[in-house]
């Protein structure tokens, strides 16, 4: 007859193992259905130059970042400075997808901030976002050289996470470094 | 230096907890008056000292004393006076005093409101509510502090979140906190019952008056947190089941059940292990919330900023507290149940008895839905989220049974089987819910589903029968056979705000019509039966926010019924925009209007909703509260008192 006492207590320790388990999750973290699957296709007007374009084949060959940005976004500004000395500091391409923005605000903020990127698409409906699952900006994805995506971060990128998050990926990618030294 | 006075109260109300928890149980256990006599003073001093220390948190907030780092995050210079008080209470650490100083409140009271129990068993019920305090309060020195100094002091402060700058808002915390906090005294009664070996019917009487006050306030917090979504959060619904609305809701839940299971306790000195189990589970369900919010280990819209080693000490505190009294509960309850007497089929104890099952079983429905995408992500198996439609499903499968079946309940009696009667008596109520619920729904809105019907029909079977006898003693004041006690008009009050509510709650979800539109200033457009004008979009400055107001007329046959302003605000220092919206309130139905996005060329996005009878979710909420204040208020809980008061005067010589 214990075991009818003892229910309520077994009950709650498998509570309490969930919950201890449960602490070191994180319930907001989403991983991208992309991982690990080749990039979407996309080919979009250059930011710059409307009658080039930009696409897939842009990225091919190398291992490179897709960085999703656009002027009305507060976490842009925020991650912006951290593009541009990361684009000075290794040979990493940057690439940017400026998302449903004006062009003409966009162009004055790369040349008032800056610009980090080798190229930006101009996705001006927001379709290539869609396909490429973007929650909100910033985003920024790590693409391999075969074209596969390695890792995707939500909200602005910080030399923490790069540090954390994409420099091991990169090494495994990589090998050693050669994708990071600087040509010069 | 006025701050650190407060960290100061703080640590001395540690102290004088740490007595109460100890030294009170030590004196039970060795039959030590001199030690069980410090559990009342000792009592007292915490609850003067926490007083202080919430007092002086509050001096700061209306000082603007920004040297405090908790003072700079969640106030401002601008912020009025009443919302200074508010924002006290408004974030993690100043919520954890008020937490505290509520439940040394309500110990106080148990200090004072216990001199008619045996010394020994108030002295054991102390110092386990001693235990809970001692944990708060280390929780509140070591990992959240309120009185955290910042060097150099910040010149302005952070402002209060715009969501919380309401009068909703102000009063929600406080009273919900009395309700779950209070949970702890019938949760010490219960183990004081354990740690004693003994519960006698007496025991249940003390009890269930502090159970139906802390669910009084449960009752009430609830309906206003929801009231305060519904007009606040601008989407006019009014029940989300968000995790953190889950977690306050839990433990009514099960606060619920148990006020039903003390009575049969009391009443018949039967189901007493399970009442004692109920208890501990109730305050156990309002830690869980308090970790469930405070963990971060659930996605909610209103968690607060989370932290896991906070996560980690609640853990701690859940696991000592609710695994030290369920294994207490292990070793000690079979001895509790000595006589457990037979009852028939139709009877209030089998009909108490399928309340007390229905409620688990809903409860226990809305503890896994909640649970549930924890449980997947801790097994690796995916992420998910768990919606109102599970909910929803869940909640109503055993409640709709349970409400047709507290109709019939009320009516019967203890032990024995009344069958007959109950049917002739109960004929009447069923057969008016029965024609007024089937024909009612289709000549006001002109149609309705199975479920709909299904509600109604039971909403006012509930509200027929618990109005059948108190019509009855109003009728025939000579011939009807006793007048009820406060006890009964708190049960059948309680039960028709039930009824109200159910009755609410179907027709809002079935008959509301919601419209999201956009239009232009002078646009004129048909809502149900209502006709909208947009008159007028004007800029207004408030104290701490600007906002956009609209102003539209609304017309029904051609004659103007009224006016309503929403407004569009942004608050100045955080900047983030907040609807506001318009209601023009009535018993019949609410008309709602809030403003959405500017839409370019003059164009806004509107949300306009007719809702009928949603007053009637919360007049219910406040119905049920207020039967149990008439129960409360019943004088068999004061009986005794007197009783041993003229006892104890006619010989004193045996008491000193």
């Amino acid at each position: 007859m214990m075991w009818r006492y003892l229910m309520p207590l077994g009950i709650f320790i498998v509570l309490t193992a969930f919950f201890v388990k449960g602490l070191s999750l994180n319930p907001r973290y989403v991983p991208s259905p992309l991982l690990g699957k080749p990039a979407p296709e996309f080919e979009l007007p250059r930011l710059k130059d409307p009658n080039s374009k930009l696409g897939n084949i842009d990225f091919e060959g190398q291992v490179a970042l897709f960085n999703v940005w656009a002027t009305w976004c507060v976490g842009c500004r925020q991650e912006h400075s951290f593009l541009v000395e990361l684009s000075q500091e290794n040979n990493i391409p940057i690439y940017g997808l400026n998302w449903k923005d004006d062009r003409d605000a966009a162009l004055d903020w790369l040349s008032s901030l800056g610009d980090p990127y080798v190229g930006s698409a101009f996705d001006e409906i927001g379709d290539t976002a869609i396909d490429w699952g973007v929650y909100g900006a910033p985003e920024t994805f790590l693409l391999a050289s075969d074209g596969t995506v390695l890792y995707k971060h939500i909200a602005p990128l910080t030399r923490e996470i790069w540090t954390s998050e994409f420099l091991p990926r990169i090494i495994a990618e990589c090998g050693t470094l050669p994708c990071l030294e600087l040509d010069n | 230096m006025i701050p650190e006075i407060g960290q100061f109260a703080l640590i001395l109300a540690l102290g004088l907890a740490f007595i109460q928890a100890i030294i009170p149980l030590l004196g039970a256990l060795w039959r030590r008056g001199d030690l069980i006599a410090i559990a009342r003073p000792a009592a007292t001093g915490q609850f003067i000292f926490v007083m202080a220390a919430f007092i002086v948190l509050c001096h700061s907030f209306l000082n603007n004393d920004f040297s405090v780092l908790y003072v700079v995050t969640n106030s401002n210079t601008a912020l009025p006076t009443p919302y200074k008080i508010a924002a006290v209470w408004s974030a993690h650490e100043g919520s954890l005093l008020l937490w505290i100083l509520i439940l040394s409140t309500w110990t106080l009271a148990v200090a004072v409101g216990s001199r008619r129990l045996p010394d020994e068993f108030a002295a054991r019920v102390l110092g386990v509510l001693g235990i809970v305090s001692v944990g708060m309060l280390l929780f509140t020195l070591l990992t959240s502090n309120p009185f955290e100094r910042i060097f150099p002091s910040a010149i302005e402060g952070n402002d209060l979140n715009p969501l919380l700058q309401d009068p909703g808002l102000v009063m929600h915390p406080p009273i919900l906190y009395a309700g779950y906090v209070g949970l702890a005294v019938p949760f010490a009664f219960a183990v004081a019952a354990l740690l004693t070996g003994k519960l006698s019917q007496d025991w249940a009487r003390w009890t269930r008056p502090w159970t139906v006050s802390a669910w009084m306030f449960l009752t009430v917090g609830i309906a206003l947190g929801s009231w305060w979504a519904y007009y606040e959060l601008g989407w006019g619904g009014w029940w989300f089941w968000d995790p953190v609305e889950n977690a306050s809701f839990m433990p009514w839940l099960a606060g619920t059940a148990l006020i039903h299971s003390l009575a049969v306790t009391e009443r018949r000195g039967i189901f007493k292990s399970w009442t004692i189990l109920l208890a501990i589970t109730a305050f156990s369900l309002s830690l869980l919330g308090t970790f469930l919010v405070r963990s971060g280990i659930l996605v909610s819209v209103h968690a607060f900023a989370s932290d896991p080693a906070r996560g980690l000490f609640i853990l701690l505190l859940l696991g000592t507290i609710t695994g030290g009294s369920l294994t207490l509960y292990a070793f000690r309850a079979r001895h509790l149940t000595v006589v457990e007497g037979g009852f028939r089929l139709v009877s209030r104890e089998s009909f108490l008895l399928m309340n007390n099952i229905l409620l688990v079983v809903a409860t226990a429905a809305v503890l896994f839905g909640t649970l549930y995408p924890l449980f997947l992500d801790a097994l690796g198996m995916g992420k998910i989220s768990v919606g109102p439609p599970y909910f929803n499903a869940v909640f109503v499968i055993p409640m709709l049974p349970l409400a047709a079946l507290v109709g019939v309940g009320m009516h019967t009696s203890w032990l024995r089987m009344s069958g007959e009667p109950l049917s002739r008596r109960l004929l009447f109520p069923a057969g008016i819910a029965l024609i007024v619920g089937l024909i009612f729904p289709f000549i006001v809105f002109g149609q309705a589903g199975a479920l709909t019907l299904i509600g109604i029909v039971t909403g006012l079977w509930v509200i027929a029968s618990s109005l059948l006898e108190p019509i009855k003693r109003a009728l025939r004041k000579d011939s009807a056979p006793m007048p009820l006690t406060r006890g009964q008009w708190g049960m059948y009050l309680a039960h028709l705000g039930v009824g109200v509510f159910i009755l609410g709650a179907t027709v809002t979800s079935s008959y509301t019509i919601e419209t999201d539109s956009s239009a232009v200033l002078g646009d004129r457009w048909q809502v149900g039966e209502y006709e909208l004008v947009f008159r007028d979009l004007r800029r207004i400055e408030g104290v701490n926010y600007e906002a956009t107001e609209g102003e539209f007329e609304v017309w029904r046959d051609n004659q103007l019924m009224t006016i309503l302003r929403p407004q569009k605000r942004i608050y100045r220092v955080q900047t983030s925009p907040m609807t506001e919206a318009a209601i023009d309130v009535g018993w019949g139905r609410d008309l709602f209007v809030a403003l959405g996005e500017p839409l370019g060329a003059g164009a806004w996005s509107l949300r306009v909703q007719i809702k009928p009878l949603i007053r009637f979710i919360w007049l219910g909420a406040l119905i049920m509260a207020f039967g149990g204040l008439l129960a409360v208020m019943d004088p068999r809980y004061r009986v005794q008192r007197t009783r041993e008061q003229g006892n104890l005067r006619k010989k004193p010589t045996k008491t000193i």
